[in-house]
């Protein structure tokens, strides 16, 4: 079976895994990493959302093989140490979760929004297309907006 | 039904005689004329069964007898009160809200308590179910008198160790403080409060001294939420339980008839393979490569148990099923409408899941599940095992809106790991979660309403349904309380849940609701407010109709009917803050809506964007909520919201096709649940006063929000919708079977 070296969350780790597997049960069941959820397997309601490379991925739809050599992050490791990255504190601020299973994905995905735009409009935040299935997406937009006014 | 009493009515200037007002049932378009004095009142309505005893009630009721033993509270020597309790948290805020009641009893940060749920305890009989919007009604009181005892012992241990009376003694931020102003931490008294002996009574805190229950508070969880760290049932680890995954037939409870898992079972990380009632289990080190040799199988399936049926025979049945109106619409003014509202599945983020390590003499299961003790009981006969031998954890849910009432994946999980002989971590695909998982029952409705001279005379409503699938244990609470209820004959679980939670709540006259259950055998379940946000929101739209061929405003109309000023008041707080009535451009339009249940209410005022009738979008919300006394305010308004998130999406844009035994839809690109983009651009939320005991709140936002966007929808089109969801294309390539 093939090798993959990659960096997950800042440190080095290798595992042996079909080149196929996608990178969430890679993650999940061999690295013990378990923000990302599963909820679809096909990449549409993206409750695995991580970053490659600091941009947008779908690990449930990424193989592995793609992500040798590359830095993957996810939600585990967006917070330094016990410093949370702004976009998590306006989540506790807005009290956004409610089950909670989908915010992982939904706070990566308002992160690489921030990343490639400062200037936050109700359209961008609109084509964030992340499921979440108890509703939230009215706190979920004022929290990125609060985040994006504290990041500006 | 002759009966002379005087029957005050509200707002009315004179009493109306019972006589008078029954008299219209046998010939309304004659009396309604022949009744001097009651035209410009309203025709009151009598109570109806769940005005008198709602489903709450009768799960409070069947609690009775072990509601001291629910509460379990230690305090430990860190200072950290831990609360066991026997309910199921999903995302509903139930944890939050009890560690509040804890935290407010013993004068407590909130922070140093934590909420565990509770295993199976089948010692509540009872007793551990979370549905009905009830946890917190049937909490309140017994987990705040056990934190008054935990405080009252406390006090005790700490008088006994300072020689000082109890009354000279007060507690703040944890610790008991003696009169010369030192403190000591629970946390070193809780080893001498153990080991007092006798009876400590003590009474919870008046309401009027609660400095934090009825203050706005964020969860407990949600720092380990937003990090990744809080761990659902897929996150953890049992030794040996390794990723699991089902192979379902291609119809409804279709079965294995042969297998040939040869390329299968020589694929990578594969582990084990066997057949089970459900399917074919596919054993993997990896959920990945379990789904990879799940679909290298090949299987041949035995018939399911619908397979001849799709949409159209289904709608079919129930239209043929709604029982007939007593009130005939000839000689008088009267609206009839009917609606079809399809199957919605509940499809929580976290698909069903469990772990089981099931041996010879014992089993253990993981799952989320809301009621327990059934879970454990049905899994212990299942694989043939005593209920003593089988432990069941309850785990923290990834959304449930009804679907964890079932434990389907816990005793899958556990059939697994018997015929493996390996515990096994269940995982069922978003495939299976849709097309083989539950469902809102499809339904129809058939409404007619008579009115005259200004009043409405009789409200009719017949609800045909798929049977709603009750067997969760549910019903046997209801068995055990069945004599109290105020309803009689051999009416089934699902006709008193009916009649527990669905009720017209304005004065119309003579108001009969009726449910008939068409019996399918396929899978279903209580779905958000169960029946009410079909029947209720059905009735809503009805509600509008009437009032414009009565000529009235639809907020003024709903308040001259509304039964009472605390209706009343939701009612005007929404159409104050929502501007009711102001002038929006072409193709937008306000709607309003009211809803009744578990002793609270609650109004919703909407507005669309239906520019493009086939791509309507909720653009804002004013929601006004009267739960009688709210624990956590800003919980209150996240359920109030997810209401209607739920609302956006059933009314408009979600629901399931059925097709030749199957749902077509296989994931949320088909199953088209709301995203942000479908999402309201500004929610208000306006939580009223305390005034009493707390009312449900769970389910109480759906059935307003789906009568308040339909007529919102009818208003900017000029078309009232009919059919639900109102655009439900199959705009996809259905996944193979």
């Amino acid at each position: 079976m093939p090798s993959y070296t990659m960096i997950v969350n800042g440190k080095p780790v290798t595992v042996e895994a079909p080149a196929d597997l996608a990178l969430l049960w890679v993650l999940r069941d061999k690295l013990g990493v378990r923000g990302p959820k599963f909820g679809c397997g096909i990449g549409v309601c993206r409750a695995c959302t991580s970053h490659l490379n600091g941009a947008e991925i779908q690990p449930c739809v990424t193989p592995v093989a793609e992500c040798a050599g590359q830095e993957v992050t996810t939600i585990e490791g967006l917070a330094s140490g016990d410093d949370l990255h702004p976009v998590q504190e306006a989540w506790l601020e807005q009290d956004v979760a409610q089950c909670g299973y989908c915010q992982p994905g939904q706070i990566m995905a308002a992160v690489a929004l921030l990343r490639t735009k400062k200037e936050i409009s109700d359209d961008d935040i609109d084509r964030i297309a992340n499921v979440c299935r108890c509703g939230t997406y009215f706190r979920i937009r004022q929290a990125i907006k609060s985040a994006a006014a504290k990041m500006a | 039904m002759t009966c002379d009493n005087e029957v005050p009515v509200p707002g009315a200037r004179v009493p109306v005689r019972r006589r008078q007002f029954l008299a219209f049932l046998v010939a309304a378009p004659v009396l309604t004329v022949a009744v001097p004095g009651t035209a410009e009142a309203v025709v009151p309505t009598l109570p109806q069964p769940a005005e008198i005893l709602d489903l709450g009630d009768v799960l409070i009721l069947a609690g009775a007898p072990t509601e001291g033993a629910l509460a379990v509270l230690s305090v430990g020597e860190d200072g950290v009160v831990t609360l066991e309790l026997p309910r199921c948290e999903v995302g509903q805020g139930i944890t939050t809200a009890t560690a509040m009641l804890v935290a407010e009893e013993l004068d407590l940060p909130l922070d140093r308590v934590r909420v565990v749920l509770a295993d199976a305890r089948p010692e509540l009989l009872m007793n551990q179910l979370t549905g009905g919007s009830n946890t917190i009604r049937s909490v309140y009181g017994p987990v705040r008198r056990a934190a008054a005892v935990a405080r009252a012992r406390l006090l005790a241990a700490a008088s006994r160790q300072q020689g000082v009376a109890v009354a000279e003694l007060s507690t703040r931020d944890g610790a008991v403080v003696l009169p010369d102003g030192r403190s000591i931490a629970y946390g070193l008294l809780t080893s001498a409060a153990a080991q007092l002996t006798g009876v400590f009574a003590a009474q919870p805190k008046p309401a009027s001294e609660h400095r934090l229950v009825g203050t706005p508070q964020s969860r407990i969880d949600a720092r380990a939420m937003v990090t990744g760290q809080f761990e659902y049932t897929l996150d953890h680890d049992v030794p040996g339980a390794m990723p699991t995954v089902v192979r379902r037939p291609p119809t409804i409870n279709g079965s294995v008839r042969s297998v040939d898992s040869g390329a299968a079972r020589s694929m990578p990380g594969v582990l084990a393979i066997g057949v089970v009632p459900t399917g074919v289990a596919v054993v993997a080190e990896t959920f990945g490569q379990a789904m990879a040799a799940r679909d290298a199988l090949k299987v041949t399936w035995n018939a399911g148990t619908i397979d001849s049926l799709s949409d159209k025979e289904i709608r079919d049945k129930l239209r043929a099923a709604a029982l007939p109106f007593v009130v005939p619409p000839l000689l008088t003014q009267h609206v009839d409408m009917e609606f079809d509202f399809a199957f919605v599945s509940h499809a929580p983020m976290e698909t069903n899941s469990a772990i089981a390590d099931v041996r010879d003499d014992r089993a253990e299961i993981w799952a989320g599940l809301k009621s327990p003790i059934v879970a454990r009981q049905t899994i212990a006969a299942a694989i043939g095992l005593p209920e003593a031998a089988v432990e069941v954890h309850v785990v923290q849910g990834g959304g449930s809106f009804g679907r964890r009432l079932f434990f389907d994946a816990a005793i899958e999980a556990a059939q697994i790991s018997k015929a493996l002989r390996r515990p096994v971590k269940l995982m069922w695909s978003r495939t299976d979660d849709l097309r083989h998982g539950r469902a809102r029952a499809a339904s129809h409705h058939k409404l007619r309403a008579t009115f005259g001279l200004g009043n409405v005379l009789t409200f009719e409503h017949r609800v045909a349904s798929v049977e709603t699938d009750f067997r969760h244990g549910l019903g046997e609470i209801l068995t055990a309380t069945a004599a109290k209820l105020p309803v009689g004959g051999n009416l089934s679980f699902a006709q008193t849940v009916f009649l527990t939670t669905c009720k017209v709540p304005y004065n119309f006259g003579v108001v009969t609701s009726l449910l008939n259950e068409v019996p399918l055998r396929m899978h279903t379940g209580s779905w958000r407010s169960v029946y009410s946000a079909n029947t209720r929101g059905a009735e809503e739209i009805l509600v509008d109709q009437l009032a414009k061929k009565m000529g009235k405003d639809p907020v003024a109309f709903r308040r001259e009917f509304l039964k009472d000023a605390r209706q009343r008041a939701v009612l005007d707080k929404v159409a104050a803050e929502g501007q009711w009535g102001r002038a929006m451009p072409p193709g937008f339009a306000q709607g309003v809506a009211f809803h009744d249940e578990y002793k609270s209410c609650t109004a919703c005022l909407v507005e669309i964007d239906a520019r493009d009738p086939k791509n309507p979008r909720v653009v804002k919300a004013v929601i006004a909520v009267d739960v009688g006394r709210p624990i956590n305010p800003r919980g209150l308004e996240a359920q109030m919201l997810g209401g209607l998130t739920d609302a956006i999406s059933t009314t408009l844009r979600a629901g399931l096709h059925i097709d030749k035994g199957l749902p077509l839809e296989g994931s949320y690109s088909q199953f088209h649940y709301a995203r942000q983009k479908d999402a309201p651009l500004d929610v208000r939320i306006h939580v009223m006063p305390a005034t009493g005991e707390p009312g449900g709140a769970g389910e109480l936002g759906v059935p307003a929000a789906v009568g308040a966007i339909a007529n919102a929808y009818a208003r900017a089109t000029g078309v009232v919708p009919r059919s639900f969801p109102i655009i439900f294309p199959v705009d996809f390539e259905p996944f193979p079977r």
